[in-house]
C-alpha cells in the first residue's frame, strides 16, 4: 500500500535575486507501507529539499512548481494550510530534519520541548497527558524517563537524537522522514539510532521510514530500498541489494565505487572519485544531467532519459548497465 | 560596486547619511564661503531673526547662523577626531587582548573594565578642569582617551572567537607573525563591526564635545555648537525668550546623532541579515 | 625497514588546572617511519586532535616528547624552533571553507605560505613553485592563483591547501579529516592525490580521522586511540581483520559494512 506517493514533482527556490533553483525537478516516488526508503545522494542533489516535500513542509521561497504530492489518495497540497498543519504534520507524517538534535532550544529542559510539540498537533491535549504519554514511550524504547528532566546540553548526541526521533513519533505517525540523522553522531550512536529505527518499525509505531543520507554503507543496513539522486532528479530506484551491488546507472556505479569500509579487498582496489562537479540547479543542462561527467554518454544523452523498468528496479538513464 | 549597492538597499542608512551629508556640507562649506567673522558683535543684543540676521543675534550681537556654521565646523572636526581615536584605542587594545590572551588579556581587560565603572563624564570633567588651555585638538584628544573601553571590551571578545578558526592556524604554518595575523587574518573578519563602532564613537563624540562645552570646559579659543549653548544658558536665553540662541545648537546636535545613528542601524541591519524586515 | 622520522614518546596533554584537570591525551608514545602512511583513528572526544596539534606544535604538550630525525623539537619553544620545525611539517585541515581567509586570492594564499622559507625566493621562483605545486594536485593554475576561496569547490579548494601544504617541501604532512568536509564522489580523488604523492615524493602522511574506511584504504598502520589513550596499533591489515582490544573490536562492529565487494 502506498502511503506517500510524488507524481513528477517540482519543487523550487526563489532567491533573492529572482533566480529559480529546480532542487527537485521532476519526481517520481511512492512509499509503501511496512518499508524503509533510501535515499542517497551528496550535497546540493536536493534530497533535502525531497525530504521537505515528502514532509508536507515547504516553507516559501521553496514552492511546488509541479505534480502531485498524495497521501493515502489524497492530493495534500490542494488542501488549505490548516488542515495540513493539523491532520497531516506530526501525525501522518513526521520529519527529523537534519541538525535537529543541535536545534534544541539549549534553555529548555527536553520535557518542554515535549510540551510544546503535542500541542501543536493537539490543542487540548494537556501538558501531564503529553509528559506521560512521553515518558511511556521513552520507557517502551528504553530510553531512560529522565531526559525529560535534562538540559539538551547534558545529554550525548547519540541520546539527544534518539530522544528526538522518540518524541517526533509520539503521535504514532504512518511516515518518518530522517534527514541526515547520524551524520554528527559516532558510529556507536549511529548504530543505536539504527537500532531505535528498526524497533519503532518493528512495533509498527511507525509504518514506513524514509532515511536520507549520502552514506550508502548505512543504507545498507537500514533501507529496504534505495533511490539514488543526483541533480533534482532520481537516477535509479531499487532494492537495495541490488542497487548498491548490481547498480545500472552509471553515477549509483561510480557513487559505489567511491565507498570506502574496513572490509577484505578494500586494500587492492583504486577507489575512484567522479571527476567535475553537480551542475548548477539554476541553470540545468538539457538532457540527462549526469551527462557531463559520464564515461558512456553519447548522441542520445541530450535528451531527458525515459524510465525504464525491470522487476523491481527503474532507473532513468539511455544506457542503463553500461556501467556494471 | 556591490558594497555600495548593499548600503543603499537600506532605507535607513540612506536616510542618515544624506542628512549628514547635509551637515557636513553645512559645517565645512559654510565657513568657507562665508566671509563673515562669528565672533565680531555685528548687531544689538538678542536681535530677533530678520533679513539681516537669519537666525537673530545672540548675547553679544554676533551672528547667530554664522555662529552655527563655525559651530558645526568645530564639533563636527572633535567628533571626528574623537570618534577616530577612540576606536583606534579600542581596537588596538581589544585585539592585543584578545590575540593574545593570557596575563596579556587579563591586564587590558582589567583596565578596561576599571575605566568603565568610572563615569566617563566624571574624567572628562576632571581632564578639562585639569588642562586649562584646551583648543579643538585637545578636547578630541581628551575624548578620544576616555572613550575607547567599552570597544576594547567587544573587539576583544570577537577576536578571541576569530583566534580559533582554522585559517588562522593555516597562517601560524605558514610563518605568518602574531601581528601580520592581528591585521591580515582578523581585522577584515571585524572590518563591519569596527565600522559600526566607529559611526557611534563620532556620534558619541560630538554629544560629549558639547556636553563639555555646555558646561563651560570647551574650547577656550573657538566656537562649537556646546559653546553656544553654554552662552545661551549663561546669558538666560530661555527666561529672555531667546530662542533662536539656544535652539539652532540643539537641532543641529540632534539632527547630526540622529543621522549617524539611522547610518549605524540601518549597517545593523545589513550586516546582520537576519534583523531585516521582509 | 626505513628510518625513523617521528617518534612520539609518553605525551600528555592536560586542559585545567589542579584536581578538575582533564588528560585529554594521556601518556602516548608511537613511531612514524620515513615514507610511511599511518593513521591515527578515534572517536569525537578520543584526543586525537590534540596529538595533532601538538605534533604540528600549535599546541605544547603538558609532559613527553615528541623528535623529529632524532632532536627533541619540544624542548624548544622560541620562534625559530617552531619556524624550523613548520619547513618539516605541515598540515591540512578538515573544513576546506573555514581553512582560507575569505578576503584574499588563492596566488596570496601560497605566497604567504613561501614566506617561511629561509633563504626567500625571487618572484619568478615564487610563481614557478606556486604553478608546480598546483599541478601536483591536479589543478590548473591559470584557472586558480585569480580566483577567491568562495570561487571554488570543496574538492578543488582542499587540494590547493594540500598545495599550499606541499609548497615549502615538508617531509611529514598531518591531514586532519580532510575529506570529513566533502563530498563521497571528491573525497575519493582527494585521497589518491595524497597517496600519489606520497608515493612520487616519498611524503610520510599521517592521517587523523574517524573514519576506519579511510584509515584502512590509505595506511600501512593505524593506531587506534579511545578516551587520551592510545589502545591499539600495529598494521591496518591486523587491527582492521583481527583486533585484539575491546574497543577496537567494538569500533569495528559498529561500522556499517558492506559484507562484500561492491561491483564497479
Amino acid at each position: 500500500m502506498e502511503l506517500l506517493t510524488l507524481a513528477d514533482v517540482k519543487a523550487y527556490y526563489r532567491t533573492p535575486s529572482g533566480q529559480i533553483v529546480r532542487a527537485v525537478d521532476g519526481v517520481t516516488l511512492s512509499i509503501n507501507e511496512g518499508e524503509v526508503l533510501g535515499i542517497a545522494g551528496e550535497s546540493g542533489c536536493g534530497k533535502t529539499t525531497l525530504a521537505q516535500v515528502l514532509a508536507l513542509n515547504m516553507q516559501p521561497p521553496l514552492y511546488l512548481a509541479g505534480g502531485e504530492v498524495l497521501a493515502d489518495g489524497v492530493d495534500v497540497q490542494k488542501l488549505p494550510p490548516e488542515v495540513k498543519r493539523r491532520e497531516y504534520r506530526g501525525k501522518y507524517i513526521s520529519v527529523v530534519p537534519q541538525g535537529a538534535m543541535s536545534a534544541l532550544n539549549p534553555s529548555l529542559r527536553i520535557r518542554q520541548f515535549v510540551a510544546d510539540l503535542m500541542r501543536e498537533h493537539y490543542s487540548d491535549l494537556t501538558k501531564r497527558d503529553a509528559l506521560d504519554r512521553a515518558e511511556q514511550r521513552l520507557r517502551a524504547l528504553d530510553l531512560p524517563v529522565r531526559v525529560l528532566d535534562a538540559y539538551p546540553h547534558q545529554l550525548s548526541g547519540g541520546m539527544k537524537q534518539r530522544t528526538v526521533i522518540a518524541i517526533s513519533t509520539l503521535l504514532d505517525p504512518k511516515v518518518l522522514i530522517c534527514d541526515e540523522p547520524t551524520s554528527a553522531l559516532d558510529v556507536s550512536s549511529q548504530r543505536s539510532v539504527l537500532e531505535l529505527l528498526r524497533w519503532l518499525m518493528k512495533e509498527k509505531i511507525i509504518r514506513s521510514c524514509v532515511f536520507v543520507t549520502h552514506e550508502l554503507p548505512l543504507l545498507y543496513q537500514i533501507a529496504d530500498r534505495v533511490a539514488v539522486m543526483y541533480a533534482g532528479r532520481i537516477a535509479e530506484v531499487g532494492g537495495a541489494e541490488e542497487i548498491i551491488f548490481r547498480p545500472q546507472h552509471p553515477y549509483s556505479t561510480a557513487l559505489v565505487g567511491a565507498v570506502l569500509v574496513p572490509e577484505k579487498g578494500m586494500k587492492e582496489r583504486r577507489v575512484e572519485g567522479i571527476p567535475g562537479a553537480p551542475p548548477d540547479l539554476r541553470t540545468p543542462p538539457t538532457g540527462c544531467r549526469f551527462a557531463a561527467r559520464c564515461r558512456f554518454v553519447d548522441e542520445q544523452c541530450k535528451a531527458d532519459p525515459v524510465e525504464r523498468t525491470s522487476g523491481t528496479r527503474q532507473v532513468w538513464c539511455w544506457k542503463p548497465g553500461a556501467s556494471a | 560596486m556591490t558594497i555600495i549597492r548593499t548600503f543603499l538597499h537600506s532605507g535607513r542608512f540612506v536616510a542618515g547619511f544624506l542628512i549628514l551629508l547635509a551637515v557636513l556640507i553645512f559645517g565645512i562649506l559654510g565657513p568657507t564661503l562665508s566671509s563673515k567673522d562669528p565672533l565680531e558683535m555685528a548687531g544689538s543684543i538678542y536681535q530677533k531673526p530678520d533679513d539681516k540676521f537669519l537666525l537673530g543675534t545672540d548675547n553679544f550681537g554676533r551672528d547667530v547662523l554664522t555662529e552655527l556654521k563655525f559651530g558645526t565646523r568645530t564639533s563636527l572636526t572633535v567628533g571626528l577626531l574623537g570618534g577616530v581615536m577612540a576606536t583606534a584605542i579600542g581596537l588596538s587594545v581589544g585585539t592585543l587582548a584578545g590575540f593574545r590572551g593570557g596575563w596579556v588579556e587579563e591586564l587590558l581587560m582589567g583596565l578596561t573594565n576599571v575605566l568603565i565603572t568610572i563615569p566617563t563624564i566624571v574624567i572628562l570633567i576632571l581632564l578639562s578642569v585639569a588642562i586649562t588651555v584646551r583648543s579643538a585638538w585637545v578636547m578630541s584628544l581628551i575624548i578620544g582617551v576616555t572613550a575607547w573601553p567599552w570597544t576594547a571590551r567587544a573587539v576583544r571578545a570577537q577576536t578571541s572567537s576569530l583566534r580559533t578558526r582554522p585559517h588562522l592556524d593555516i597562517a601560524r604554518l605558514s610563518g605568518s607573525s602574531g601581528f601580520a595575523m592581528a591585521i591580515i587574518d582578523v581585522l577584515p573578519y571585524m572590518a563591519s563591526y569596527v565600522f559600526m563602532a566607529l559611526i557611534l564613537q563620532v556620534s558619541s563624540a560630538i554629544l560629549s564635545e558639547a556636553t563639555l562645552s555646555m558646561l563651560g570646559l570647551g574650547p577656550t579659543n573657538t566656537i562649537s555648537l556646546g559653546v553656544m549653548l553654554n552662552w545661551a544658558l549663561l546669558w538666560e536665553s530661555v527666561r529672555t525668550g531667546a530662542w533662536w540662541a539656544f535652539l539652532p545648537p540643539v537641532v543641529m546636535l540632534s539632527v547630526t546623532s540622529f543621522a549617524l545613528l539611522a547610518m549605524n542601524s540601518g549597517m545593523d541591519e545589513i550586516f546582520n541579515p537576519r534583523l531585516r524586515r521582509r | 625497514m626505513s628510518e625513523t622520522l617521528i617518534q612520539v614518546q609518553n605525551l600528555s596533554r592536560l586542559f585545567g588546572h589542579g584536581k578538575g584537570a582533564v588528560a585529554a591525551v594521556n601518556d602516548v608514545s608511537f613511531t612514524i617511519r620515513r615514507g610511511q602512511v599511518i593513521s591515527l583513528v578515534g572517536e569525537s572526544g578520543s584526543g586525537k586532535t590534540t596529538v595533532a596539534r601538538m605534533l604540528l606544535r600549535l599546541l605544547e604538550p603538558t609532559s613527553g616528547r615528541i623528535l623529529v630525525e632524532g632532536h627533541d623539537v619540544t624542548s624548544k619553544k622560541n620562534r625559530e624552533s617552531h619556524l624550523a620545525y613548520w619547513r618539516k611539517v605541515q598540515a591540512v585541515f578538515q573544513d576546506p571553507y573555514a581553512s582560507f581567509n575569505a578576503y584574499f586570492s588563492i596566488h596570496t594564499c601560497l605566497e604567504r605560505s613561501l614566506g617561511i622559507l629561509e633563504k626567500p625566493l625571487s618572484r619568478d621562483e615564487k610563481m614557478a613553485t606556486m604553478r608546480h605545486s598546483l599541478e601536483m594536485v591536479g589543478l590548473n593554475p591559470n584557472e586558480t592563483l585569480h580566483k577567491k576561496p568562495f570561487e571554488l569547490s570543496g574538492g578543488q579548494r582542499q587540494r590547493v591547501m594540500i598545495a599550499r601544504a606541499l609548497m615549502v617541501k615538508p617531509s611529514f604532512l598531518v591531514a586532519d579529516e580532510p575529506t570529513s568536509g566533502i563530498d563521497a564522489s571528491t573525497r575519493a580523488s582527494v585521497l589518491n592525490t595524497l597517496l600519489d604523492i606520497n608515493k612520487k615524493l616519498g611524503m610520510t602522511i599521517m592521517f587523523i580521522t574517524h573514519d576506519l574506511g579511510l584509515a584502512y584504504y590509505t595506511s600501512e598502520e593505524i593506531l587506534v586511540m579511545s578516551k587520551g589513550k592510545l589502545v591499539e596499533a600495529g598494521l591496518a591489515e591486523q587491527v582492521v581483520m583481527d583486533p585484539q582490544h575491546e574497543y577496537t573490536q567494538r569500533l569495528l562492529a559498529d561500522v556499517p559494512r558492506l559484507h562484500s565487494r561492491p561491483t564497479a
